[in-house]
């Protein structure tokens, strides 16, 4: 990968612990998810994050309190990373009405006012405008919010990006613009869809700055968040992040992902894994034993079990749930 | 060879103008290229340019001379040494001009030439001694966007040339001025980036105006208007939705083509999540887009460029609003019913005045809004007058007047003494040539053999 590597950063047990946890929680969540669509509790199309766990937990650790965030469809890891409830996720993955959206929603749309999620969009790219927008309204109503609008790398090719792009430069919208790069658009590799190597060198035709990031180091990750995140909140509009990751699984569950070497994955997976890096960096710093971190994996076993049998037991949404929620209702 | 000077043409709508200025007097020399005057039209101020060479024999038209009609003489150019008394004597031949003591610009222009509708003010949702204002449907829109703005400061507007240009059809005219440009703000032409911010601002608790240049642009939008304002309150369980409205120009307007003429008006109204508001007259232009601008759903407002310029009487009430989801009946009448919307119901009250020197008494019912679609009040009157003929400017296929047809053949169908008709705009391209575009449009006369034929007369 042509991105930058941290160098050694000065960060402390508990930050290691934490990102540990969080992906550790995402993996073992999409695992669990994956399992479930095999058992046919859930439906429809499930496109699971396992791979780029350290993107959205590296970007969330470089986010304040009240700052949003939007992405496409393959959102799970996202909503975990926020805050959002493994129950009320899985659950909507199981179409139940313990689910954020009460199960009308899917994998593909769920959101959270409280954490400030915004979805959760099924029409590749469209959530890009949509974060701008979000940003736009945070620095009309000047409360010295940031959003980040997360796409992929074959996203990035949608026009609504580039127009986005226009207009975020324009007003100076406060925006990290985060292109997931996990080099595959559905089955399409970068090479054969993507005219420029470095996508965030796209910016540059708008004035936006950008940079690569390794994906596969949540410090990085989260080193880039941060410089990105200041420069946004200072009043300089935006900034891209091109985050270099990679997809363990196929695009969606019914993806067989011929177009890549079972090879391809599993070096990738043997030298670059984001979970194992932190676990090494556990250790090795003598921060923590491999007791500690059984423990760990034991509790987030827990979690993601609870949220299993949450999503079975939570019933499906009452009949009448067809017909509400298409228009909301005027305050009194 | 001495040569009339004619009032041009600068808009597909214009019929009239004021001659606001003249930049030369006579006796000047001017050569092709030279700006003769300023003519204001509905919907700006436009310099006008001289094509031939000459010396300036006369002004015809007094500077300030408001509704001076396109192609009247406004002033005789002589060739080089060349006297006004030995060129045959133009000003005999210009047409009459109104008299220079309008300097009030833009007087209403009517788009039609034929003879004002009669405007009957009838259910008037207003308190008893509400006195009445005349306001053109462009004004009235103009009103409840900035009376929106000023009370709610979550509103804005945004789009393409609404703010320094001062609207492409004038309609936020002045708006940059009072409000700024943090709330008047253009955007660059990119409807589907644009709308896709707009619909972001909602989520993050602003209410956007998005003004699309015409609606056929939104085409370029389409995606988020649907995919993520109409259906993310469904999609989030309730949680967060887009409380914001897409207003602009929609149908056809005049000799501008099939791409820029069409009627999306049953296109949103297929839509659940989305609210569809299209007006005819001003008051409730006003009116309706309050209550849009306030609505926390996604509204479409559907206006149209041929009525901007017409003079309806509105209430004169600091906060005049009605309702979204109600039909106005228009006239009452017990031997058929006409059901129309937006510029449909100037076909449908012209029908109505003839059907009544037949002897017919038709009742005219304006939807206004065709979601939530008010097919009580139509399935009522269809009940007392057993008839129904729609009008509307769209296609015929899946059009509104197809839908209200099939509500009717449900919850009417025993009152029904003929099959429902639907005047529609032809199922073809709008042609580009005068007479065929004539021939595409609905007109009164369609109108008129239907009503006939459901009377059997």
């Amino acid at each position: 990968m042509a991105a930058k590597k941290t160098s050694k950063t000065n960060v402390s047990k508990d930050d290691l612990l934490h990102y540990y946890r969080e992906m550790l929680l995402i993996r073992r969540f999409e695992e669990k998810a994956g399992q479930l669509y095999g058992m046919g509790l859930i439906g429809g199309f499930c496109h699971l994050y396992i791979g780029q766990e350290a993107v959205v937990v590296g970007l969330e650790a470089a986010a304040e309190e009240g700052d949003k965030r939007v992405t496409s469809y393959r959102d799970h890891g996202h909503m975990l990373a926020c805050g959002m409830e493994a129950n009320g996720v899985m659950a909507e993955l199981t179409g139940r009405s313990g689910g954020y959206s009460k199960g009308k929603g899917g994998s593909m749309h769920m959101f959270s006012k409280e954490k400030h999620f915004y979805g959760g969009h099924g029409i590749v790219g469209a959530q890009v405008p949509i974060g701008a927008g979000l940003a736009f309204a945070d620095k009309y109503l000047g409360n010295g919010r940031v959003t980040f609008a997360y796409f992929g790398d074959g996203a990035a090719n949608q026009g609504q990006v580039y127009e986005t792009f226009n207009m975020a430069a324009l007003w100076d919208l406060p925006v990290v613009f985060v292109i997931e790069n996990n080099q595959y658009a559905m089955g399409t590799s970068q090479q054969r869809s993507t005219s420029s190597a470095e996508i965030y060198e796209r910016g540059r035709a708008f004035g936006i700055p950008g940079e690569a990031v390794d994906g596969m180091d949540v410090l990085a990750v989260k080193a880039a968040g941060e410089a990105a995140v200041a420069h946004c909140r200072s009043g300089k509009g935006p900034y891209i992040l091109e985050i270099k990751t990679y997809r363990y699984r196929g695009h969606s569950m019914s993806d067989p992902a011929k177009y890549r070497t079972r090879e391809e994955v599993q070096k990738i997976r043997e030298e670059k894994d984001a979970i194992e890096h932190v676990r090494d960096l556990l250790l090795t710093g003598k921060h923590c034993s491999e007791e500690d971190l059984k423990a760990i994996d034991k509790d987030i076993k827990a979690v993601v079990n609870e949220s299993a049998e949450f999503a079975k037991q939570s019933p499906e949404p009452a009949l009448d749930e067809l017909w509400t929620d298409i228009y909301a209702q005027a305050e009194a | 060879m001495a040569i009339e000077i004619l009032m041009p043409a600068l808009s597909p709508t214009m019929e009239e103008g004021t001659l606001a200025k003249w930049l030369v007097a006579e006796g000047d020399k001017v050569s092709s290229g030279d700006i003769l005057a300023e003519i204001e039209t509905d919907k700006a101020t436009m310099e006008f340019e001289a094509v031939d060479e000459g010396i300036i024999g006369k002004l015809l038209i007094a500077e300030g001379t408001a509704n001076v009609a396109v192609n009247s003489a406004i002033a005789v150019l002589l060739d080089e040494g060349e006297s006004l008394s030995d060129a045959a004597s133009p000003a005999q031949t210009a047409a009459p001009a109104a008299s220079a003591a309008a300097q009030t610009p833009a007087a209403p222009i009517s788009a039609s030439a034929q003879a004002p509708v009669a405007v009957q003010v009838v259910e008037h949702d207003v308190p008893a001694g509400t006195s009445f204002k005349s306001l053109t449907v462009r004004e009235a829109i103009r009103e409840a966007m900035s009376e929106e703005m000023r009370s709610d400061e979550t509103v804005y507007l945004m789009g393409e040339e609404v703010a320094e240009y001062q609207g492409a059809y004038k309609i936020s005219q002045g708006m940059l001025d009072e409000f700024g440009s943090k709330r008047v703000i253009d955007t660059p032409i990119t409807e589907h980036g644009f709308a896709g911010i707009a619909v972001g601002a909602a989520f993050g608790g602003l209410k956007p105006v998005v003004e699309f240049m015409t609606f056929n642009f939104a085409m370029q939008a389409m995606d988020h208007i649907i995919n993520s304002a109409a259906k993310t309150l469904y999609m989030s369980g309730g949680q967060m939705g887009a409380p914001m409205v897409f207003r602009g120009p929609n149908g056809a307007a005049a000799r501008v083509g099939a791409q820029h003429s069409q009627d999306y008006a049953a296109w949103y109204a297929h839509i659940p999540g989305l609210k569809v508001v299209m007006p005819y007259s001003a008051d409730d232009a006003k009116g309706l887009l309050k209550s849009a601008i306030r609505d926390p759903n996604p509204v479409i407002f559907l206006e149209n460029e041929i009525l901007y310029g017409q003079s309806f009487q509105v209430p004169d009430l600091p906060d005049y609003t009605v309702p979204l989801g109600k039909a106005r009946i228009w006239r009452e009448g017990n031997d058929i019913t006409l059901v129309s919307f937006g510029i449909g119901m100037k076909y449908a009250l012209e029908a109505a005045d003839q059907l009544a020197e037949m002897g017919v008494s038709a009742e005219v019912i304006d939807l206004r809004c065709l979601r939530p679609l008010d097919t009580a009040t139509v399935v009522n009157s269809v009940k007392k007058t057993n008839r129904c003929v729609t009008i509307e400017e769209g296609f015929p296929v899946c059009s509104i007047g197809s839908h209200i047809s099939s509500v009717l053949m449900q919850e009417a169908f025993d009152y029904l003494d003929a099959p429902v008709i639907t005047c529609t705009g032809k199922d073809v391209p709008m042609p580009y040539a005068a007479n065929l575009e004539k021939l595409a449009l609905v007109t009164t006369d369609e109108v008129m053999t239907a009503a006939k034929s459901v009377l059997y007369r």
